[in-house]
């Protein structure tokens, strides 16, 4: 069995979000994980729709690639090996994100906003 | 039945029932009850969350179409997979960021208002109806078929014990349910795909060059084209496939039963290594079928193929191997209807009845009350419903709620994330147009309508494909946009509370 956890409730603080989000080191986040993150989501679709793509629409994939092997089992493998790389790309990356997230939580821990109801 | 099949059968109950008296001592708050506390680990949940994606539809279902249809019934496999690059690189770690129990709690963190969380419920709940009466009818025929025994004393049986496991265990329970489910199946799809490669030399050449000649589609099984010559349908439903996982309301919840983004990012890695794995081995649970059980008798066990696994298992292993293999799909259905009443009764208690009707205004333990209550109703009428189902071809309800979970959840997921100007009446027309088009398409598709009368109607269908995700995605997303440019400004400062949120963690 997992431990026991207690996690506490904290009440709710009011941190000036508007502020935290106008700041740079909040947009230079932002920007740098919509750089990776974009590019690569795009990528992971567009090799994953080629594949119904090509069987559906043409017959080359059925040409054989290693003995009876054909082409489309050597592109459905790929879809695996991309997975499993991207998902190891990504926690590295994210790593580098949890660090600066962490700063910009820790530079506006106590800055509490006043408009806040 | 065997007496070394009735003692894996004793042994997958009395364990998960033991798991659940252990969890039920510490189910005493509604934290706990929806999550566990939050307190799973990243491996407990990664684990966790494969037990309660690969469903018999992913095992007996996939391994009988890769039988019947070879590379056809792969796609299933590759799709189910990458969908979890959606899951990781776009929905988990906000989701995590900004939810507590339930999708709705998610959305409304930036829209608060009931109406978007009622509708957020009614799918939930639609998408939790859909997938739950495929399970448990599928359930109840396998039932049948292992132990011999009745289909509606098979479906009674699960229907008894996934009640059983939420009531008292709640999420703490589901999800070690979960767990051990998962760690069996691994083995046994493990240990076939040894049998299976030992058979072939262990030379995978060897296998392709085998297959050409075993099953009746001859050279054609190697490639695609055996079952799905409609391309457009394929496109759809590989559409389906990678989009719907993101929006599946009971894998999204695993996601609130761990502390923060970073658990929840390591959990969906391990989920993503056990279910590719999972996967690959499909090929060599189906190809094995095809070539040491037969198709025609694979057929003639069921039409739709399912148990080409547990045939295999005894083709292989003998009396004993298929016994640890029908238990083992008895464990893959209990873990995930479990899940699925869960995420239901969470949908009911917590957002419709707590949030909606007594305006959050619950003490502890009334809600520990609705989501008991909400627990049996879901049960009992998804038990109800799958006993009038029984002849129903439920294979498209699965497909279907995938459908519904990319075209009603993830256009308002990532809305409500990403795009500033996303406000109040996109996310309603988003939800409502997903839900309805995939809905009416469906009504409207050959899964119901058949000239030959092969369907649930007899008649000729309006629309002509089987999967109606081609559609109804885009016209999620494009109502979700139009409503929100047509209609009231977005509240920016609420927007920049969610983006901070979403990606620091801060609370």
């Amino acid at each position: 069995m997992e431990q026991k956890v207690e996690r506490v409730l904290q009440p709710q603080k009011n941190y000036d979000y508007e502020k935290i989000a106008a700041s740079p080191e909040f947009k230079s986040l932002i920007r740098k994980k919509n750089k990776f993150l974009l590019p690569v989501t795009i990528f992971f679709l567009l090799f994953y729709f080629s594949l119904p793509l090509l069987t559906s629409f043409s017959t080359v994939l059925n040409k054989p690639a290693v003995g009876d092997i054909s082409w489309v089992w050597v592109l459905a493998l790929a879809q695996f090996i991309m997975t499993w790389t991207l998902c190891m790309v990504y926690v590295k990356k994210a790593n580098g994100f949890d660090a600066d997230a962490e700063s910009i939580v820790n530079r506006h821990n106590d800055t509490k906003g006043s408009d806040r109801p | 039945m065997s007496m070394i099949g009735l003692f894996f059968f004793v042994a997958i109950v009395g364990l998960t029932l033991y798991v659940t008296y252990l969890a039920s001592k510490r189910t005493n708050s509604a934290s706990e009850f929806y999550t566990a506390g939050g307190g799973l680990t990243g491996w407990q949940n990664g684990i966790a969350i494969a037990g309660d994606y690969l469903s018999a539809a992913s095992f007996l279902g996939i391994a009988g179409a890769i039988a019947l249809n070879g590379f056809d019934g792969f796609f299933y496999s590759i799709g189910y997979l990458v969908a979890y690059l959606v899951v990781l690189y776009i929905v988990a770690e906000p989701l995590r960021n900004l939810g507590k129990y339930t999708l709705a709690d998610m959305i409304t963190a930036r829209f608060n208002q009931q109406k978007i969380r009622g509708a957020a419920a009614i799918s939930t709940l639609t998408i939790v109806l859909f997938y739950m009466i495929a399970q448990l009818v599928g359930a109840g025929a396998l039932i049948q078929l292992l132990l011999g025994i009745d289909y509606w004393v098979a479906v009674l049986l699960v229907g008894i014990m996934m009640t059983t496991y939420v009531l008292w265990g709640g999420m703490a329970a589901t999800s070690w349910v979960q767990i051990i489910k998962a760690v069996l199946l691994m083995i046994g799809t493990v240990l076939i795909s040894f049998l299976v490669l030992l058979k072939f030399d262990f030379n995978i050449l060897k296998m392709f060059t085998d297959m050409k000649s075993v099953t009746p589609a001859g050279e054609a099984y190697l490639n695609p084209g055996v079952k799905y010559t409609n391309g457009l349908d394929t496109m759809s439903m590989m559409i389906a496939l990678v989009l719907g996982t993101a929006g599946l309301p009971h894998i999204l919840m695993r996601f609130f039963t761990v502390k923060d983004a970073q658990t929840a990012r390591s959990s969906v890695v391990y989920a993503t290594w056990i279910v590719g794995i999972f996967y690959i081995l499909t090929i060599f649970l189906g190809f094995g079928a095809a070539a040491f059980v037969g198709s025609e008798k694979i057929v003639a066990a069921n039409a739709a193929g399912n148990m080409a696994a547990p045939l295999l298992a005894q083709a292989l292993g003998g009396d004993l191997l298929m016994s640890f293999v029908s238990a083992v799909a008895f464990a893959t259905i209990l873990a995930v209807v479990a899940g699925l009443v869960l995420s239901g009764a969470s949908a009911f208690a917590h957002d419709i009845y707590g949030q909606i009707i007594k305006k959050g205004n619950v003490t502890e333990k009334e809600q520990m009350n609705a989501a008991r209550f909400a627990s049996i109703g879901v049960s009992v009428f998804s038990i109800i419903l799958a006993l009038g189902a029984q002849t129903m071809n439920v294979a498209f309800l699965v497909s279907l709620a995938f459908c519904i979970a990319a075209s009603a959840n993830l256009p308002v997921i990532i809305y409500t994330i990403y795009w500033k100007r996303f406000n109040t009446a996109g996310a309603l027309s988003a939800m409502i147009t997903g839900l309805v088009t995939a809905l009416v398409l469906v009504a409207l598709s050959p899964n119901i309508w058949s000239p030959e009368g092969t369907a649930i109607l007899t008649g000729t269908a309006l629309f002509p494909l089987t999967n109606p995700a081609i559609i109804s995605v885009p016209a999620g997303f494009i109502a979700g946009y139009i409503g929100s440019i047509v209609s009231a400004k977005a509240d920016a400062r609420k927007y920049a509370e969610v983006a901070v949120k979403a990606n620091t963690g801060l609370k």
